[in-house]
């Protein structure tokens, strides 16, 4: 089909066209997702493989003072003159080996079965009692994977210090060699404000995110590995590797923890969809009503649905849970006018439930796309109405060729990160719904539980942090598919310096 | 003709006018809801949309009436982690956005590439591990402090929509200034952070306003320690099973008082909020 074919179809088969179009993209972007992965591994080992061969090389070539700092680093600082570096280097080296001599070692050797010893009870033969032994004197199993982790971390920082050793000796070494002085430290220092400004502004973010985002990651990601269940709580017991159990357990829709994950990744996926496009579509409405030409009091109009999110959202999530509860003022005032018999099943059917926060949801919604749409109508440039007019385009015309082809390119990107944010949208649910009606069907879920609700109890109430943790897997995979698809076809991604 | 097709537009645009404004006024009910039944003489849950008297006692108890509920004590803390979070989270927001945007190194497509992924993982996974992270430096027994630097540490994440903006800077800038023999310091400090104030109030206002809406991660860290509640884990507390019969028109007094100061900064915000979304669109 060449471009031709499609521009003069009429609109529905390119609706349909386009369905199609939209079905082929995501089958391709499974496919690239699954296609890159052992890309992505080779790449790694070949990295790797490179950085041996030079380590090897610069061995063997390297000055004595390199040679040197490979055993004892910042030697070949040193031996340049370049003290303070020289001694950095030289210290981080000594605070590492004291590290793992005193406990990183043993925080290493335990993560291979996570703990031995559980805690027992003893006889106490001095006061005569039952009792558990101090803290330290058994193992607890969060805590090794805790600190193993910690371990690992500052093992790969002290290795890239290790390069920047090797590194910093070779080119002390060049600057000799071609006859320049060696940097001093205060050239280091200047260099950190200009040429190598980047690590410095992103020193502390890194930092932060290091240890507050990946570690923390880390260590979760780990327990979806191990049997870390409601029955394996630390201290009392310990919990240990078990592969891929969890996610067979997950998949398997027999248990009710499958059936469980199922069915609300079901949900998951219907509300992302109806959330997203409901919003979406009901937000562009709504803007184009505002924006319309002679439509009066457009700022009160406005200001109404503005001000009804800028009120906190868990304010006006809770609101609404009240105003519609069992006994709350709507169903109250209905009963009282006669209308209806027994109070509405806002949060207690199961259908109900789910068709009212979708609601709910465009309450909260509906206003953000308006803002949006708004701004993105204010800047469609005059001059192509003005075309349109002299070519004697009819108003009807000039929407669907100029207005809405404009907003949907502008606002593509929104779209698929409000459908991502959908997935994942805890808010909502955790204040309106509470995931409730409660059902004895599913694993410590309600009907109306997202996944990441269903994550949000199982840490809190139930703790299964290991099943917990592979959810969060499983989204995170889910998620990764819907914006590689999305995102890897967008103009922003390919071409991201067009504008400079 | 002309005369018959502007009456029709006109009467057109009355319906759409009056659509609109029963749609908004259904927008605003229930916030209207909530502040009269702030003002209820009725202190538990409301059966009807108006009391049936009016008082302003339930401020008055909220504000100092501290046996049950400390809401003064809990507005405080949240404000004090709001200035102290949204201080360094536009710090770290403005360095990782304008280092990702206008600096050239190496680590910079894949940083970016891992926050892309970092991102993708469902943010409650890591909660319970950052609680303990937290108890090994000794720091859970003030809450406070670790809510502002959780908040800080993973500002750097939010980079996108300052670096969609600092990417409009035209680049001729930024070669102007290194030909004047400017450092890439200077540059930032002089010439691209004095440009930048839309996504400078943008970012400084989004960041004020999280913690005021944030509920899951201060419950988890502070647990049972009252003092050091914020006002979401408070009011959410206020509305338990166990409370909501008698406390429920102080929690829509709470409600108002934590709205006023949110909404306003919001209504100003929007106008940023608009650029910072469709701005880095625009181009694509």
């Amino acid at each position: 089909m060449t471009n031709l074919d499609y521009y003069v179809m009429p609109w529905y088969q390119k609706f349909f066209v386009n369905i199609g179009l939209f079905f082929v993209s995501v089958g391709k972007g499974i496919a690239h997702f699954f296609c890159a992965i052992p890309g992505a591994i080779a790449g790694f080992f070949k990295m790797i493989v490179r950085g041996l061969a030079w380590y090897g090389k610069t061995l063997a070539s390297g000055s004595i003072g390199t040679k040197l700092s490979y055993l004892i680093m910042g030697a070949g600082n040193l031996l340049h003159a370049q003290f303070i570096k020289g001694l950095i280097f030289l210290a981080t080296e000594v605070a590492y080996i004291w590290f793992m001599i005193n406990s990183g070692w043993t925080n290493i050797l335990k993560l291979g079965n996570l703990g031995t010893t559980p805690r027992a009870e003893f006889f106490d033969e001095v006061y005569g009692i039952y009792r558990y032994p101090e803290e330290g004197a058994y193992d607890n199993s969060m805590l090794i994977l805790l600190y193993g982790v910690f371990t690992i971390i500052i093992t790969i920082a002290f290795i890239s210090m290790y390069v920047a050793n090797i590194k910093s000796s070779v080119y002390a070494d060049e600057c000799k060699s071609t006859g320049h002085k060696p940097p001093k430290f205060i050239d280091d220092i200047k260099n950190l404000f200009d040429g190598g400004f980047h690590k410095t502004l992103l020193f502390l973010p890194i930092a932060g995110i290091l240890v507050f985002t990946i570690t923390p990651l880390i260590y979760m990601i780990s327990l979806a590995f191990t049997n870390y269940d409601a029955n394996h709580q630390v201290p009392g017991n310990l919990f240990t590797w078990i592969g891929l159990n969890n996610f067979g357990k997950l998949m398997n829709s027999n248990l009710p923890l499958g059936k469980t994950f199922w069915n609300l990744l079901g949900w998951t996926l219907i509300w992302a969809v109806f959330a997203t496009f409901l919003n979406y579509i009901g937000g562009i409405i709504l803007a184009l009503g505002i924006n319309r030409k002679g439509v009066p009091c457009k700022g009160l109009i406005r200001t109404l649905f503005v001000m009804s999110i800028a009120v906190p959202q868990f304010v006006s999530l809770l609101v609404m849970r009240n105003l519609l509860a069992a006994h709350g003022p709507i169903n109250e005032t209905l009963l009282s006018l006669g209308w209806i018999r027994t109070a509405l099943p806002f949060f207690t059917d199961p259908v109900w439930a789910k068709v009212t926060v979708i609601i709910v949801n465009l309450w909260v919604g509906i206003p953000y796309t308006m803002l949006m749409v708004s701004g993105i109508l204010m800047n469609i440039p005059e001059d192509l109405y003005e075309a349109g007019r002299i070519d004697g385009a009819s108003p009807v015309v000039m929407f669907t060729q100029i207005t809405m082809p404009y907003i949907l390119h502008v606002t593509t990107p929104y779209l698929i990160t409000q459908f991502t944010g959908n997935i994942n949208n805890f808010n909502v649910i955790f204040f309106l719904s509470g995931g409730g009606p409660e059902t004895l069907d599913y694993y410590q879920a309600g009907k109306t539980d997202l996944l990441i609700t269903w994550l949000y109890k199982l840490t809190v109430n139930s703790r299964d942090y290991n099943y917990a943790a592979t959810i969060g897997i499983l989204v995170f995979i889910i998620l990764a598919i819907v914006s590689l698809v999305t995102f890897r076809n967008s103009g922003s991604y390919k071409n991201e310096e067009a504008f400079q | 003709m002309a005369k018959n097709y502007n009456t029709g537009r006109k009467v057109a645009s009355g319906v759409i006018f009056v659509v609109l404004l029963i749609l908004g006024i259904i927008w605003i009910l229930p916030l209207i809801w909530i502040i009269l039944s702030s003002l209820s003489t009725d202190t538990g849950q409301p059966y009807t949309f108006i009391p049936k008297a009016f008082t302003l006692n339930n401020y008055k108890n909220l504000l100092f009436d501290a046996q049950q509920f400390k809401f003064v004590k809990w507005f405080l803390n949240t404000l004090i982690v709001a200035v102290c979070s949204c201080i360094g989270s536009t710090l770290m927001v403005l360095f990782v956005s304008f280092a990702l945007s206008r600096l050239r190194f190496k680590a910079r497509k894949p940083l970016m590439n891992v926050a892309l992924i970092l991102g993708m993982f469902p943010g409650f996974m890591s909660m319970i591990a950052i609680y303990y992270i937290l108890k090994a430096f000794d720091l859970t027994k003030n809450p406070l402090v670790c809510l502002t630097i959780i908040y800080v540490a993973g500002a750097g994440m939010n980079y996108y929509i300052a670096k969609g903006f600092f990417d409009t800077i035209p680049k001729s800038l930024d070669e102007a200034a290194y030909l004047d023999g400017a450092t890439k310091s200077q540059l930032f400090f002089k010439i691209t952070i004095p440009l930048s104030k839309p996504i400078i109030v943008y970012t400084i206002l989004t960041s004020f306003m999280a913690p005021w809406g944030d509920y899951v991660l201060p419950s988890l860290i502070c647990g049972t320690d009252y003092d050091s509640y914020t006002v979401a884990v408070g009011m959410f507390k206020m509305i338990t099973r166990e409370f909501i019969s008698t406390y429920y028109a102080q929690f829509a007094a709470a409600a108002v008082l934590v709205s006023i100061p949110i909404s306003l900064l919001f209504i100003k915000m929007q106008k940023y909020y608009v650029e910072g979304v469709t701005g880095g669109a625009v181009k694509g």
